[in-house]
């Protein structure tokens, strides 16, 4: 096991159960800044957990091992201080907040990463809004909407996408991105995401499809199984998983286990 | 019951909660009788046709029984022979600031009372426990004919339209609390909006209480002439004492032919106060009144405005946001009497209950056989934020006849923990998704708000969520 980067988003040997039942059972990942990893797996594999695991949701409980962001472990601190040191999770199933619109539910997002005292201005604030509204191919009318209310699929996805274009965050979690969408919104969501990719982010982009990754090409790509990870390898292993499917990777993984 | 429940969450009252050391020129005394109800008409130097008023208010008193039938127990926490019933420094409403004792002036001034009035409104009046410190309009309204003075003053220096009107919108023995007012009233506003006068600004008026134990009664008249348009607004604010104190209003008003008069209450008393407050409005023919009421503070809130639309084509319209803290119990609603043809009326509440606060919601809606073509739609949302608190709709809806359209949707709804986690993912703190949670959820009934009142507001929200959590 190589040591975590100064300069990544490292999850060692993690362990987390929900109630009495582990879910994660040793899981080791490392994302370097500037790299897109993909999580590929069954349902049920628990992709979806580990993306909330590491946001901080507090119906999981951490057993043993540590998810580091840049060297430091954010285990223990709560969900938005999480967020405010770097972390952005895209969400499955985003949720409604009726009432407050895109435009000042992002904008309080905004404000709450500025010290005490200090306010948003409002005019730069609309144009970065509007600037990467456009790129997203986001209506402007958007912004008075409340957030994701009455949202389709494809607006909910995109929606996430903006929040993530306007927070910059460090590392990112993209969890199936690509559920719900059609081939159009497909496209626009993943022009979204590469067009965010450089130096300065991580990403890691959870998926049961291989679908989202002709569109989004990962630098690597994970199988996880019962709360590990059981396989990597290239950008070519999620066709690999697409043609052959998934049981050979377990069996190679429980092979090599008795084999040890 | 949940009312019983200890506090146990402080909220952050600071806004109000502070006072200043005060000599009163003339009390009551404790308790009432008819002596006390004398010696107020004596040291006001009420006409005798009032000294009559409020004796018969006094002796209706008497006579009515408590609402607990249906209403909370805690209101037999009241104790009436521990109130008292008037103080004053004697003083004469000023028309400048300047005038105002320096006592009274530095607690509107803290509550930023002559700010808002340079700002934007058209008029203040500011009552100071029994008698209004300050009352002053501004000039250009003045000479298009508006009246803006103090209840008292009203009364003597406008007998032809005040004798007129008052008394008649809400008899005093509507209910035991108007019985009460009608035999202790001091302080108010009496307003006449002359024919077709539009005026701009808001009038506004804010009640302060400043002494223990004691009950604030004012009376607020408001009458808008044909034709003639009108937003008031009122604030509250008392310090927080360990004993309960009373405030018991009655507000009648009067929109003629064509008229249109909007009032607007933001009501922030501390958690010893009951408010127990009367308030309903006639329409005439076209006529529109409107009721946008906001209850934040108090122990006790029991209000129920109402519209009688009188003429035909009348409308009435609540629109109320009331939010229970921990430990306070919000028991409002809205009354709308349909006695014309053509009638709409319109009642959209909110309520948020947080901790053990409790918010209830009483509607009644009464359209006779004999009418037609006319509609209510009533909308009542509640919002829990815990699992104790507790919230209870009683819409009493009769409609009789045909050709008459109600309508009532009523939800229940929680902030879930998977809302709280989505925003908090985003940065915000626990507190401040919440808050702006609430915000959202009132935030359609916030925006009819003058735009430095819905600001307001929102700080008092941000701040009762604030104590809310973690």
């Amino acid at each position: 096991m190589s040591a975590p980067s100064s300069s990544s988003l490292s999850i060692r040997d993690l362990h987390a159960s929900i109630g009495d039942k582990p879910i994660l059972k040793g899981l080791t990942l490392d994302i370097p800044k500037g790299e897109v990893h993909a999580i590929m797996g069954k349902n049920g594999a628990g992709k979806s957990t580990l993306a909330k695991i590491m946001a901080g949701h507090p119906d999981y409980t951490v057993t043993s091992g540590d998810v580091l962001l840049d060297g430091e472990s954010i285990l223990g601190i709560e969900p938005d201080v999480r967020a405010r040191l770097g972390l952005f999770l895209a969400f499955q199933y985003p949720m409604e907040i009726p009432g407050v619109t895109i435009a000042n539910f992002i904008r309080a997002a905004l404000q709450a990463r500025l010290p005490e005292g200090e306010e948003l201005e409002a005019t730069d604030y609309y144009a970065k809004l509007y600037s990467k509204m456009d790129a997203l191919s986001v209506p402007r009318n958007f912004t008075s909407r409340s957030v994701n209310e009455g949202f389709s699929g494809g607006e909910k996805k995109r929606c996430e996408i903006l929040q993530m274009a306007m927070l910059e965050p460090s590392y990112a979690v993209l969890d199936e991105t690509d559920s719900g969408l059609d081939i159009d919104a497909l496209k626009i969501v993943s022009a979204g995401v590469n067009a965010l990719r450089g130096p300065n982010i991580g990403m890691l982009v959870i998926t049961h499809y291989q679908r989202l990754l002709d569109y989004i090409v990962p630098d690597k790509v994970h199988v996880m199984s019962e709360g590990r990870i059981i396989h990597s390898g290239d950008k070519d292993l999620a066709l690999k998983l697409e043609a052959e499917g998934y049981d050979w990777v377990e069996k190679e993984y429980s092979a090599g286990k008795s084999a040890v | 019951m949940t009312t019983e429940t200890k506090p146990d969450i402080d909220i952050d009252r600071s806004v109000g909660d502070f006072r200043y050391e005060m000599d009163y020129a003339f009390d009551a005394g404790i308790g009432l009788n008819e002596a006390t109800i004398d010696y107020i008409s004596d040291v006001k130097g009420d006409p005798d046709w009032v000294r009559e008023f409020r004796k018969e208010g006094y002796r209706k008193f008497l006579e009515k029984p408590m609402p607990t039938h249906w209403a909370t127990k805690d209101l037999e926490n009241i104790v009436f022979e521990n109130i008292r019933y008037y103080l004053s420094q004697g003083q004469v409403p000023k028309r400048t600031w300047d005038e105002v004792p320096d006592d009274i002036k530095k607690t509107f001034e803290r509550l930023g009372i002559p700010e808002q009035e340079r700002k934007f409104l058209a008029g203040v009046e500011a009552q100071f426990d029994s008698e209004a410190a300050y009352s002053n309009i501004k000039a250009a309204v003045g000479e298009q004919g508006v009246i803006f003075v103090g209840s008292t003053e009203g009364l003597k220096e406008h007998p032809e339209i005040f004798k007129k009107w008052f008394g008649k919108v809400i008899p005093s023995g509507d209910n035991k609390f108007s019985a009460l007012n009608s035999a202790v009233f001091s302080g108010g506003s009496f307003i006449y909006v002359p024919p077709g006068v539009k005026v701009k600004h808001p009038l506004q008026a804010y009640f302060r209480i400043n002494a223990q134990n004691f009950g604030q009664f004012e009376r607020t008249l408001i009458i808008a002439d044909e034709g003639a348009e009108l937003t008031y607004m009122e604030g509250c604010t008392a310090p927080k004492f360990e004993t309960a104190t009373l405030h018991s209003a009655v507000v009648e008003l009067v929109a003629m032919k064509g008229a249109k008069i909007q009032y607007i209450t933001v009501q922030n008393w501390s958690s010893n106060v009951f408010n127990l407050v009367t308030k309903r409005g006639i329409a005439h023919e076209d006529a529109e009144v409107k009721w946008i009421d906001c209850n934040i503070g108090s122990r006790l809130t029991m209000k129920y405005p109402g519209v009688v639309m009188k003429g035909k084509g009348a409308r009435g319209e609540v629109v109320s946001i009331a939010l229970a803290g921990d430990g306070q119990h919000q028991d409002t609603g809205a009354k709308m009497i349909h006695a014309a043809d053509n009638t709409t009326s319109n009642i959209i509440s909110k309520s948020i209950s947080l901790g053990s606060g409790r918010s209830t919601y009483r509607g009644m809606v009464h359209v006779p056989k004999h009418l037609k073509g006319c509609k209510n739609n009533t909308e009542c949302d509640a919002l829990l934020i815990n699992s104790h608190s507790r919230t209870d709709t009683y819409p009493a809806i009769s409609v009789r006849g045909q050709g008459n359209a109600v309508q009532h949707e009523a939800s229940v709804s929680q902030i879930s923990a998977e809302q709280i986690f989505y925003m908090q993912q985003r940065g915000l703190s626990e507190a401040a998704a919440m808050s702006l949670a609430v915000n959202g959820f009132v935030n359609d009934l916030v925006q009819q708000f003058p735009m430095e009142y819905s600001v307001e507001l929102k700080r008092l929200i941000d701040l009762e969520m604030e104590g809310s959590v973690g």
